[in-house]
C-alpha cells in the first residue's frame, strides 16, 4: 500500500554565520552565556534603535552562496517580516523578502550509490530571534521566560527545491550542506547548540500525480537522527491519512522527541500574514563583481575539490573520500596523519570507525577530542612492529581517544605489549598440547578446528596477548613433530 | 470600501489590539473614511512605475564585526515589567 | 528684556563677557516655565534640579563650546538617559530610558542645558497636539487655539519664551505646521542629515528630526551642533564639513523661487494667500527672480503620505508590546491576550487609528493596492520636485492654509485634520529641507512662509529665510500671555 505513495520534500536550514557580533549590533554571539548578558537597546528593540548591517555576515552569506552554487544577487535589500512573538523583541524579524543575496545554486547527494543533484530556490539573510524557555513543557506551563542573548545573531536560511525524496536523502542533502558550509568556514553549523536547525516541508502524492499535495511544516528540527525520524513518522501518517480519506490540512508541525511523532503546533485562527515590506532603516546592498571575485579568491578547499584529491593522489574509494571530507577536522586529521604514516587506507579507516564511532557516542569534535595525528600514527606503526594487535589497538586507541597519553605508554602501563618471544611461547605450547592428547589426535587426523582450539588455548593463557602469526608458526611446527 | 467587523477583527488580531465593540464599530467608519480619502490614488496610472523606498541613494552601510560591551543585563531589566532569575517573564505561548 | 526672552545668541554673548552665568540663565528659564506653564502646557516633564546642577559645574571657562550653559528642551520622542521618555503616550508614561539619542549626546557634549521634555501628539500621530495622552498644549498667541502638531509643545515653549531653542520631530510637517501656528522658526533638514538613533519613530522612511529656534541665526547654530554623520544611523549622511552659519548672509541677488500654483488652490485662506505674495515681492525687491512652477502630483501626495506612513508607523509601534518594558496589562493569563490588552490599554484612539489602517494596508490583499501604489505615487512627487529644482534654486509656499485652530475644532474629523499637512507633507515625501518662518500676522495669529529647498542644499534654505528673516521683524514679536 505504501509504496504506492512518493513522499516530496523541501528543506529551509537556518544555519548561523560565525561572525563575532550580531548582525545589526555589537553585542557578543558567543554561545551559552547567561540569560540576557548578550543583549542591548537596540537587539532587544527599545525606542528609537536603529539597526546597521554588519559587513562580515555579509561576507559569509556571499561565501555561503558560492559553496552552495548560488547566483550572487548584484542588488539586495531588507525587509521587515511582521509577527508578534514574546521573543521577537521588535515585533518583527529583518528579514529578506524578494530580493535574497543568494539566488540559485544546487548541491549533489550520493544516496545508495546513487548521484542526485537537488536544486536550491534561494538563500536569504536574516536575524535570529531570542529563546523561550518554558517551565515544564510550552502548553503546561503558566508562564515563559525570555532570554534575548540569540536575538540578532545573524541567520542564512537556504531553501531547497521540492526534490528530495526520502529521509535518506534529507539527511544526506543536510549532512553535504554541513560539510560544505563548514568547509567554507561561515557557520560552525553545531545542530546540538541550534547553530543549524532544519524545517521540513512535507508532502505526499500516488506515484504518478504530478500535483503535489497539501504540506505540512515540521518546524525546528535539530539532529539528522530527528529529521530521520520526523520524515519518516510523517510520512506514514500522511499516507494513511490518504489511505483512510482524511484530509491533510496545510500547518506547521513540531517533533514530539521523547514520543517520537509529529504533532500539531497550533491551531491558529488567523492566517499567518507576514506584511513583508522593505525596511526603510537600512539601505539596500550593490555587491560589485569585485567583491564576489575577492570572496571567491579566498575560498579554502571545497570538499568536492578534496575528494578528488583524495581518490587521484591517495587512492582511496569515492565512499571512504566522502567520509573523510564531511567536516574540515576530518579532512585535515587525514591530511596531517598522511605526512607521518604513508598507508593512506589504513589511516582512513581507521578514522571512519574507531574515531568516528567514539566521537559520536562522546557527541564531540574532533577539535575538542584529546586524539592526536602523532598519537594515532604512532599507533599504527606500533601495530606494524607487531608490538601490539590489532585488537588490542583499538582497546589503546580509545584510552588515547578518553586520556590524551600517548599509545606507547598506555601500553606500557597496562601491559598490553604483544607476546613475540618465542621461547615463552614454546614453552606454553609445550604445556598445551601435553594436557590435550584428544585433540592433538583430531589435529592428525586432519580436524583442521584442532589448531584453532590450540591457539585459542595460548591466546586464552596470555590474555590476548600473544603474537597470533607467531603463535600459529610454532602451533604447526610443535605439531608436526608429533 | 465596505468593511466588515469580521475585516475589522481580522486586522485587529494582526495588529494585536483588543478593541471594545464601540472601538469596532467607530473604526469601521474612520477607516471606511480614510480609505475612501487614499482611493484617489487609484486615479493615478502607475503601470511601470519603481517605487520609491527611500529618497537617500545610499548604499552598503556597514559596521566591522567588532564586539561592543553590553550593558549590565540588571540595566537592560530595569524597564521590564515583569521578570525572574535574569528573564523577561510572560504569560504562557498557547 | 528678561534673559528667558533672549536668542541663543544673545545669551551666549552674555555668557562670554561673563556678564551672566549659566545659572542666572536656568534660573530665569525655570522661574519663566512656573509662571506660564500652566497656561500654555508645553512640558511633560520639567529637568530641573538635573538642570541647575548642571549650570552650577558650568560656571567658568567653557565658553569654547557652543551650547554651553544655553538651556533647550526635547521633544518627548527623543530618549533620554535617565529621564524618563514618553511619548506622550500610557504605553510608555514610565519608560526611562539608559541611553540619550545622538542628538541629545551632541547637545550635551556641546555644554547645552536640558530643561525639559515637551508634550506632543501621542506617538507623533496628530497635527495640533490635542492626541497627547497627558493634556493638551495651548497655543501662546492664543490660549484657546491649538500649537499645532505634532511637536507643539517644543513650538509653544519657544513662542511662549520658555525656551531658548528646542528639538522636534517631523514626519509630514510636525515642526514646520506648529513653527506656523506660533509664530516661530521650525527647521525641518533635508532626510538623512540628522541621526535619527534614539528618536522613537514614526514613519522610518519620512522622519527627520529639526529645530525650534527664535530666529534663523539660532537654527542654523543648533545645525552645526545636531547634523553629521551618525555610525549608528545607516541612513544618516556625512555632512560633518558643513557650516551652516556660513551660508547666512543677505545677498540673494538672481536667486530664483519658484511658487507651486497647485499649493495655492481651493482651501486657502486667501488673507494667508496675500501674505505669502507679499513675502514674494519683498524677494523680488532684494533682487530674487520669482516664477510660478508646477508640482502635478502634489493633489496625490497627502493620501499617499498616509498610505506609507501609517504602514510604517504600525510596525515601528509594534516592538510596544509589554515585555521588555512600557504597560502591560497583568490580567491576561495567555500571550497573546497580554499583547491585545497592553496594547489597547496603552494607544489612544488615533494610534489605534492609524496602527489599524497600516497594518491593513500592509495585509495581502491590501498591498498592491494602497502601499506599492503609495511608493509608486512618492516616486512622482519626488520627480515633480526634481524637476522644477532644474530651473529654481528654493520653492516658497505658505506652510499652511490656514492659521491655528480652536481646540476641539477638528476632534471629529479625521480627514479635516489630515488636511493641515497638505502643504508639508510633499516636502518629507521627496526627503527634502524645508523651513518656516514668520511672514505676518492674521487677527493677531502667526502665519508661516514654507521655503523648500534641494536636497541637502539646507544652507540655501537658511540663506532664503535669513535674508527675508534681515528685512522684515514678524520674527520679533512676542504673544501676550497675560503675566510678566
Amino acid at each position: 500500500m505504501y509504496s504506492e505513495y512518493e513522499v516530496v520534500i523541501g528543506l529551509e536550514v537556518h544555519v548561523e554565520l560565525k561572525t563575532k557580533t550580531k548582525i545589526f549590533c555589537g553585542c557578543s554571539t558567543d554561545f551559552g552565556a547567561e540569560p540576557n548578558t548578550q543583549t542591548c537597546p537596540s537587539c532587544a528593540g527599545f525606542p528609537g534603535m536603529l539597526p546597521v548591517l554588519n559587513e562580515k555576515a555579509v561576507e559569509y552569506a556571499i561565501k555561503a552562496g558560492l559553496a552552495i552554487n548560488s547566483q550572487i544577487a548584484e542588488y539586495c535589500k531588507f525587509d521587515r517580516k511582521n509577527y508578534f512573538y514574546p521573543d521577537l523583541s521588535k515585533a518583527y524579524q529583518i528579514s529578506q523578502f524578494d530580493l535574497p543575496i543568494c539566488q540559485g545554486g544546487y548541491l549533489d547527494i550520493e544516496v545508495d550509490g546513487k548521484r542526485k543533484r537537488i536544486g536550491i530556490t534561494r538563500a536569504h539573510m536574516e536575524e535570529d530571534a531570542g529563546k523561550l524557555v518554558h517551565q515544564g513543557t510550552i502548553t503546561s506551563t503558566p508562564f515563559s521566560f525570555v532570554d534575548l542573548n540569540r536575538s540578532g545573531v545573524p541567520l542564512l536560511e537556504i531553501v531547497s527545491e521540492p526534490e528530495i525524496s526520502s529521509a535518506a536523502e534529507a539527511t544526506a542533502y543536510v549532512e553535504k550542506l554541513r560539510s560544505v558550509l563548514l568547509f567554507a568556514g561561515v557557520s560552525d553549523c553545531k545542530m546540538q547548540e541550534g547553530s543549524l536547525r532544519c524545517d521540513v516541508n512535507i508532502s505526499v502524492r500516488p506515484k504518478g500525480e504530478t500535483e503535489l499535495g497539501t504540506r505540512a511544516e515540521i518546524k525546528n528540527l535539530n539532529s539528522f537522527r530527528s529529521i530521520e525520524r520526523a520524515i519518516e513518522y510523517e510520512t506514514k501518517r500522511q499516507i494513511e491519512a490518504n489511505l483512510d480519506g482524511e484530509e491533510i490540512v496545510q500547518e506547521t508541525r513540531t517533533w514530539d522527541e521523547e514520543k517520537q511523532v509529529t504533532r500539531s503546533m497550533r491551531s491558529k485562527e488567523e492566517a499567518d500574514d507576514y506584511r513583508y515590506f522593505p525596511d526603510p532603516d537600512l539601505p539596500p546592498l550593490r555587491i560589485s563583481e569585485d567583491w564576489v571575485k575577492r570572496i571567491r579568491e579566498e575560498m579554502p578547499e571545497m570538499p568536492e575539490q578534496a575528494q578528488k584529491r583524495l581518490v587521484d593522489k591517495h587512492g582511496l574509494s569515492e565512499y571512504d573520500a566522502s567520509v573523510l571530507t564531511l567536516t574540515p577536522q576530518h579532512l585535515a586529521f587525514f591530511d596531517e596523519s598522511i605526512e607521518l604514516y604513508s598507508d593512506a587506507k589504513t589511516i582512513a579507516n581507521w578514522i571512519m570507525g574507531e574515531l568516528n564511532r567514539l566521537l559520536n557516542t562522546n557527541n564531540i569534535e574532533i577539535d575538542n577530542s584529546k586524539i592526536s595525528v602523532q598519537g594515532l600514527t604512532n599507533l599504527l606503526k606500533l601495530i606494524d612492529q607487531g608490538q601490539i594487535s590489532g585488537k588490542m589497538a583499538k582497546e589503546v586507541f580509545e584510552e588515547m581517544f578518553n586520556s590524551g597519553q600517548s599509545p606507547e605508554i598506555i601500553i606500557k602501563e597496562k601491559g598490553m605489549a604483544q607476546i613475540s618471544d618465542e621461547a615463552t611461547l614454546i614453552k606454553l605450547i609445550d604445556e598445551i598440547v601435553l594436557n590435550n592428547p584428544k585433540v592433538v589426535e583430531d589435529y592428525k587426523q586432519g580436524k583442521k578446528k584442532a589448531l584453532g582450539f590450540f591457539v585459542g588455548q595460548v591466546m586464552k593463557a596470555t590474555k590476548g596477548q600473544a603474537n597470533p602469526a607467531i603463535v600459529n608458526k610454532l602451533l604447526k611446527e610443535h605439531l608436526s613433530r608429533e | 470600501m465596505d468593511l466588515t467587523i469580521k475585516d475589522i477583527e481580522d486586522i485587529a488580531l494582526l495588529a494585536r489590539l483588543n478593541l471594545s465593540e464601540q472601538e469596532k464599530e467607530t473604526l469601521i467608519k474612520e477607516l471606511g473614511t480614510l480609505f475612501n480619502f487614499v482611493d484617489k490614488l487609484q486615479d493615478l496610472d502607475t503601470e511601470g512605475i519603481e517605487p520609491l523606498i527611500n529618497t537617500l541613494s545610499v548604499y552598503n552601510v556597514f559596521r566591522s564585526d567588532e564586539v561592543r560591551q553590553s550593558p549590565s543585563r540588571e540595566e537592560m531589566l530595569s524597564n521590564a515589567p515583569l521578570t525572574e532569575d535574569g528573564y523577561y517573564k510572560v504569560p504562557k505561548i498557547m | 528684556m528678561q534673559l528667558y526672552e533672549l536668542t541663543l545668541k544673545q545669551l551666549k554673548s552674555k555668557l562670554i563677557n561673563q556678564e551672566i552665568s549659566s545659572s542666572e540663565i536656568v534660573d530665569s528659564i525655570l522661574d519663566r516655565i512656573k509662571v506660564v506653564d500652566e497656561k500654555v502646557k508645553a512640558f511633560i516633564t520639567v529637568t530641573e534640579d538635573m538642570a541647575k546642577n548642571l549650570a552650577k559645574d558650568l560656571k567658568q571657562n567653557s565658553e569654547s563650546k557652543v551650547l554651553t550653559g544655553i538651556p533647550y528642551g526635547l521633544k518627548d520622542d527623543m530618549c533620554t538617559n535617565g529621564v524618563r521618555t514618553t511619548c506622550a503616550s500610557k504605553m510608555l508614561e514610565n519608560f526611562t530610558p539608559n541611553y540619550d539619542a545622538t542628538v541629545v549626546s551632541r547637545l550635551k557634549d556641546q555644554g547645552g542645558v536640558l530643561i525639559g521634555k515637551l508634550n506632543m501628539d501621542e506617538f507623533s500621530m496628530g497635527s495640533s497636539t490635542e492626541q497627547s495622552a497627558f493634556f493638551a498644549t495651548r497655543n501662546p498667541w492664543d490660549l484657546s487655539r491649538v500649537p499645532g502638531g505634532s511637536s507643539g509643545g517644543s513650538a509653544a515653549a519657544v513662542a511662549a519664551d520658555e525656551l531658548p531653542f528646542a528639538l522636534g520631530s517631523d514626519t509630514g510637517g510636525s515642526i514646520r505646521q506648529p513653527a506656523s501656528f506660533c509664530g516661530i522658526v521650525g527647521f525641518k533638514p533635508t532626510y538623512g542629515s540628522i541621526s535619527r538613533w534614539g528618536v522613537m519613530p514614526f514613519a522610518s522612511s519620512l522622519d527627520q528630526v529639526g529645530i525650534f529656534s527664535k530666529d534663523v541665526q539660532d537654527c542654523a547654530t543648533v545645525m552645526n551642533v545636531i547634523a553629521g554623520k551618525d555610525q549608528l544611523d545607516s541612513t544618516s549622511v556625512d555632512l560633518d564639513s558643513t557650516d551652516y552659519i556660513s551660508y547666512l548672509d543677505t545677498n540673494i541677488k538672481g536667486m530664483k523661487i519658484g511658487f507651486p500654483k497647485e499649493y495655492f488652490q481651493k482651501g486657502m485662506n486667501e488673507e494667508v494667500k496675500a501674505l505669502i505674495m507679499k513675502a514674494l515681492n519683498k524677494y523680488e525687491e532684494m533682487g530674487a527672480i520669482v516664477q510660478e512652477v508646477s508640482l502635478p502630483h502634489s493633489e496625490y501626495a497627502l493620501q499617499a503620505y498616509h498610505v506609507i506612513a501609517s504602514a510604517e508607523a504600525s510596525t515601528n509601534l509594534a516592538r510596544l508590546d509589554g515585555v521588555e518594558y512600557g504597560l502591560r496589562d497583568f490580567q491576561a493569563d495567555n500571550v497573546v491576550d497580554m499583547f491585545s490588552n497592553s496594547r489597547a490599554k496603552g494607544f489612544g484612539d488615533e494610534v489605534k487609528l492609524r496602527t489599524m489602517f497600516g497594518t491593513f494596508v500592509l495585509s495581502s490583499g491590501y498591498y498592491e493596492r494602497y502601499y506599492l501604489k503609495a511608493m509608486q505615487v512618492r516616486r512622482l512627487v519626488n520627480e515633480d520636485f526634481n524637476k522644477v529644482f532644474q530651473d529654481v534654486d528654493v520653492i516658497i509656499s505658505p506652510t499652511t492654509m490656514n492659521t491655528a485652530f480652536k481646540i476641539g475644532q477638528k476632534a471629529d474629523d479625521v480627514l479635516s485634520l489630515y488636511m493641515n499637512d497638505v502643504l508639508t507633507v510633499p516636502v518629507n515625501m521627496a526627503g527634502l529641507p524645508g523651513i518656516s518662518i514668520p511672514c505676518g500676522f492674521i487677527d493677531g495669529l502667526p502665519v508661516g512662509m514654507q521655503i523648500i529647498g534641494k536636497p541637502f542644499a539646507d544652507g540655501s534654505v537658511l540663506k532664503t529665510a535669513f535674508a527675508f528673516e534681515q528685512n522684515t521683524d514678524y520674527h520679533k514679536q512676542k504673544p501676550v500671555l497675560g503675566v510678566n
